[in-house]
């Protein structure tokens, strides 16, 4: 095997020239492949996180008809027995209890519509790093009566911290929801659709205001190993009872999940056109090598050399520019990709827009998942075998005398 | 005991439009140790002879036998095989892998049986120097004059322990003085190892110098005489 792959290495470096352009629009194709999927996943990374991390958790327990019929009504009551019976999974890091629905708010002559998300501050702070988000004032503590806005809702309002906003909305039942609120401060959020419209109070607070004492409408959990997703869903659903249903962030975010679907779509067929370019540079490269060797392949066999071992050496030239190809690509990319994974672009315009509709910021984040070079790696190999095919089954074709003869 | 006999072999050309009949029922038997030309014009059946011995060409009829064995019922690969281990060529056009040195190339073929690191550089270093190429181990053929490319052939055909063998034309390609210094050496191997050589030739050097000379004509033996 040591001999064949000398040999191999050798004969790539017959023709320097045509070897060095097959592995030039290799190494462009693979750096393309490398770095829009890099971007593509960076950002759906990003979508799914801010998702996660700022909404829904990666899964939530919420009483049985909720999720069809968001109404205070449709609550459950917060209890230690039940957070036990999640947080004793080995998998589940946090579960931050809220309670979460609408009102309108309104200071002066300003009146708007607003997302209250009323929650346990301190491990809402964990999960969310809220406190990091303050532009204005403080952070909230459990007992307060008071509620953190978000930058564009309060410019709307034309409140600062120290003023007092009125909340207006449906309780529990039926009951009015109504209440006067001290702004403690003020949050930026990166996600416009949340910077526009969130309140955050503690969950003690929203509770009386919305008449729904003990009562959350979720509880959104994170884990900690969040490839064990399935696991502890399946778990968490096996030990709680009918009148709570177990959602993950798929089910949670169905447009989202689309939208990456799609879009995901779109990035397999740029991919599937790079892997053409990289597949055809191989198939001509290899193909003239074989066919201009003919005579030497058939010294080969005629002196003791089976076809199956020259086969062999056929592979590994495809093979080596290949890995060589794309061993200089990953040299190319990877610190572009590393650089722009610290340092995302802003995005400006439709794709910001874009971006902003699915409650994503408007970054074009970067990627270094191991999947994202593992398949290069493994796309260019099989593309390589592929690519050979042809050339190999000339190989085992060819007649010997005739093959001398030429 | 003939280490190669050959019964009424027959190799046609084109058998259903214009047959040629390359080799023509020919019967033919080399000992052991020969040093034996096969001559005659040009078109006269040499090479496919030569190739029909070697298991390179499969015959239109009859049968050659190596050792005992018929090598014409051999499958493709048993064949490569079988050359593998019984025979070496030497071709006119030297034919040498480019990409490997003088004594990559004698290797190699030792590679193909799996001989061991110290059986392959004992047998190189034995063969380049039989051939008057000991200083030349690590050029590659381009490297190499036409002379030493074919004596590093040579060597290649020698370092599987062959039974015999066959060499198409091997001087057709040579100036005189290396012509010589060929003949020499595969003389020497001949007398010292009791190597079987059997040349294709046109050329009255060799012929000069082969104990046996096999004339065809339309591919039939038409004289067979032993010096």
């Amino acid at each position: 095997m040591k001999e064949l792959l000398k040999i191999a290495w050798r004969n790539l470096w017959r023709s320097k020239r045509r070897t060095i352009l097959t592995m030039t629009s290799i190494i462009l194709a693979a750096c393309m492949a490398m770095f829009t999927r890099s971007m593509q996943k960076g950002s759906y990374g990003n979508m799914i996180s801010n998702a996660v991390k700022l909404s829904t958790g990666y899964f939530q327990v919420q009483a049985d008809g909720y999720w069809e019929n968001k109404s205070v009504d449709k609550t459950f009551i917060n209890t230690p027995t039940l957070l036990n019976q999640i947080t004793k999974n080995k998998n589940v890091e946090v579960v931050v209890p809220r309670l979460e629905s609408f009102a309108l708010a309104s200071s002066g002559k300003h009146t708007k519509g607003t997302l209250i998300i009323a929650t346990d501050p301190e491990i809402e702070n964990k999960l969310n790093k809220i406190s990091d988000k303050l532009i204005d004032g403080d952070y909230l503590t459990k007992d307060d009566n008071q509620v953190l806005v978000a930058e564009k809702l309060a410019e709307y309002l034309q409140v600062n911290v120290g003023d007092t906003l009125v909340l207006l909305g449906q309780g529990y039942h039926g009951v009015t929801a109504a209440a006067k609120y001290r702004v403690k401060g003020i949050i930026k959020f990166p996600i416009p659709q949340l910077n526009n419209q969130l309140i955050y109070m503690p969950l003690k607070a929203g509770q009386e205001f919305y008449s729904a004492y003990e009562r959350v409408t979720t509880y959104s959990v994170m884990i900690s190993n969040p490839e064990e997703l399935n696991e502890t869903v399946a778990g968490i659903k096996s030990e709680l009872s009918d009148e709570y249903i177990v959602m993950d962030w798929t089910e949670l975010n169905k447009e989202m999940v689309q939208a990456i679907q799609s879009d995901d779509v779109g990035g397999q067929i740029m991919l599937g056109i790079l892997y053409m370019v990289i597949g055809f540079g191989m198939f001509g490269t290899i193909m003239m090598m074989t066919m201009e060797r003919r005579k030497e392949f058939a010294i080969m066999i005629a002196i003791g050399m089976q076809k199956s071992k020259l086969f062999l050496v056929v592979l590994y030239e495809t093979i080596m520019i290949g890995i060589v190809a794309l061993i200089i690509s990953l040299i190319i990319t990877y610190p572009v990709l590393l650089y722009y994974f610290y340092n995302p672009i802003p995005l400006e315009g439709e794709f910001a827009e874009a971006m902003e509709m699915f409650g994503a910021e408007p970054i074009m984040p970067f990627s270094l998942d191991a999947d994202i070079f593992i398949n290069q790696t493994l796309a260019v190999i099989v593309i390589a075998f592929i690519a050979s095919l042809y050339p190999l089954t000339k190989i085992l074709r060819f007649k010997v005398l005739q093959a001398m003869r030429s | 005991m003939s280490i190669i006999s050959t019964v009424k072999l027959n190799k046609i050309y084109a058998e259903d439009t214009f047959p040629v009949h390359a080799t023509n029922d020919i019967s033919v038997n080399f000992e052991q140790g020969e040093f034996s030309a096969i001559v005659g014009p040009s078109g006269c059946g040499k090479t496919t002879l030569l190739n029909l011995l070697g298991g390179l060409e499969t015959p239109t009829s009859g049968e050659v036998i190596i050792d005992s064995k018929i090598i014409t019922n051999l499958k493709s690969n048993e064949l490569t095989d079988f050359r593998l281990r019984n025979i070496g060529f030497v071709f006119q056009a030297y034919n040498l892998i480019p990409v490997l040195t003088a004594r990559e190339n004698v290797e190699f073929i030792m590679h193909l049986q799996n001989y061991n690191k110290d059986e392959r550089n004992a047998r190189v270093e034995e063969l380049l120097t039989a051939v008057g190429l000991k200083d030349k181990f690590n050029k590659r053929p381009g490297e190499l004059s036409g002379g030493e490319q074919q004596r590093v052939a040579v060597a290649r055909a020698l370092a599987s322990k062959p039974k015999f063998i066959l060499a198409d034309e091997p001087t057709a390609n040579l100036d005189s003085k290396s012509t010589y210094a060929l003949l020499d050496i595969m003389e020497t191997l001949n007398e010292k190892e009791n190597m079987t050589f059997i040349f294709s030739t046109h050329d009255s050097r060799v012929m000069e110098r082969a104990r046996r000379l096999v004339s065809l004509d339309d591919g039939k033996i038409v004289n067979d005489e032993t010096k």
